[in-house]
């Protein structure tokens, strides 16, 4: 039972931390969508669609920092054994794929008037749909133990085997010829795009960040209180079946 | 009203423009809820289990320790 040494401090710190990421996403995401949608220029080519980049680029951002989340958070869980690192990457796991589903949708809306097709076999999409079938793995393979435990291994073994796709993802626009374009901001300390352009991007990247981070926290401490639910309920069993006498105390 | 109007065609393209942010507002706010809803939901049940389980464990946080 020493497990719940760790979580109880977990507790103290999500409760400090929390209220000021939610605030921060509001904030930030209120400054992105302002900025984005109506203080700054459409594109001299893409016109008014490259909006769409403001919800697109941020999600795919966010879409690999939760799966780089949850691999991280799987190897510690797996070498170390630390409990709350398995709840992390659980936890993780449909943020991630929430992330990745938005950046698909909008971008087969953004390329529909753009490239002229809603979608192509393209190695930046074709990777980015890996992996939100990795994430659909992730958490159906989970969940499909009865003991949590179990479960929290097999499903770190696909998470780093998956992270594979990351690297695969991140410079499918460099190693194939694709459809899509390259990274505009990676350039560090010279972005080729405008800062009336980068501006909004930022804020809404980051507040993307923080929404990760408090929903991420909701998610750990729902995973703690389902545990100690468990628990409750294994002492019970084991009571039940080991203590029929009316001493119920276990030695 | 006409440039509010202009301003929601966005360029001929509000078909692609407003449900690619519908959408996002959509999943991004209701994983926020459902989230917050099993959070409230998973410590109400384990509130619950606290107060039914007798005495020998109770509401005590150390209680565990006891088994070890």
């Amino acid at each position: 039972m020493h497990r719940f040494a760790n979580p109880a401090r977990f507790l103290r710190l999500a409760a400090v931390i929390q209220p000021w990421t939610a605030l921060a996403t509001v904030l930030l995401i209120g400054a992105g969508l302002y900025l984005g949608l109506i203080a700054s220029p459409a594109d001299y080519q893409q016109g008014e669609t490259v909006r769409i980049m403001y919800i697109h680029v941020p999600s795919a951002w966010l879409a690999m920092a939760c799966y780089s989340t949850m691999a991280i958070s799987s190897a510690v869980g797996l070498i170390w054994k630390h409990p709350l690192a398995d709840l992390t990457a659980r936890a993780a796991a449909p943020v991630g794929a929430a992330f990745t589903f938005v950046c698909l949708v909008t971008g087969s809306l953004w390329g529909r008037p753009m490239w002229g097709t809603w979608w192509a076999w393209d190695a930046r999409l074709t990777s980015m749909l890996i992996l939100l079938f990795l994430y659909l793995g992730y958490m159906a393979l989970v969940n499909a133990f009865d003991d949590p435990n179990r479960g929290s291994k097999a499903g770190a073994v696909l998470a780093l085997a998956g992270s594979v796709n990351l690297p695969i993802i991140k410079f499918s626009v460099d190693w194939w010829n694709t459809l899509h374009q390259p990274a505009s901001v990676s350039k560090l300390g010279m972005p080729s795009i405008d800062p009336a352009m980068l501006v909004p991007l930022l804020l809404m990247g980051l507040g993307f960040t923080t929404y990760f981070v408090t929903v991420l926290l909701i998610r750990v401490r729902t995973e703690i209180v389902a545990s100690k639910i468990r628990a409750i309920r294994m002492t019970q069993i084991h009571a039940a079946h080991a203590a029929p006498t009316s001493e119920p105390v276990a030695g | 009203m006409d440039t509010l109007s202009s301003y929601f065609a966005m360029g001929g393209y509000a078909g692609y423009v407003w449900p690619a942010y519908a959408l996002a507002a959509v999943v991004i706010a209701g994983l926020l809820l459902v989230s917050m809803r099993e959070l409230k939901a998973r410590e109400r049940e384990l509130k619950i289990l606290q107060e039914l389980s007798p005495g020998r464990r109770g509401r005590s946080r150390d209680g565990s320790e006891a088994q070890g």
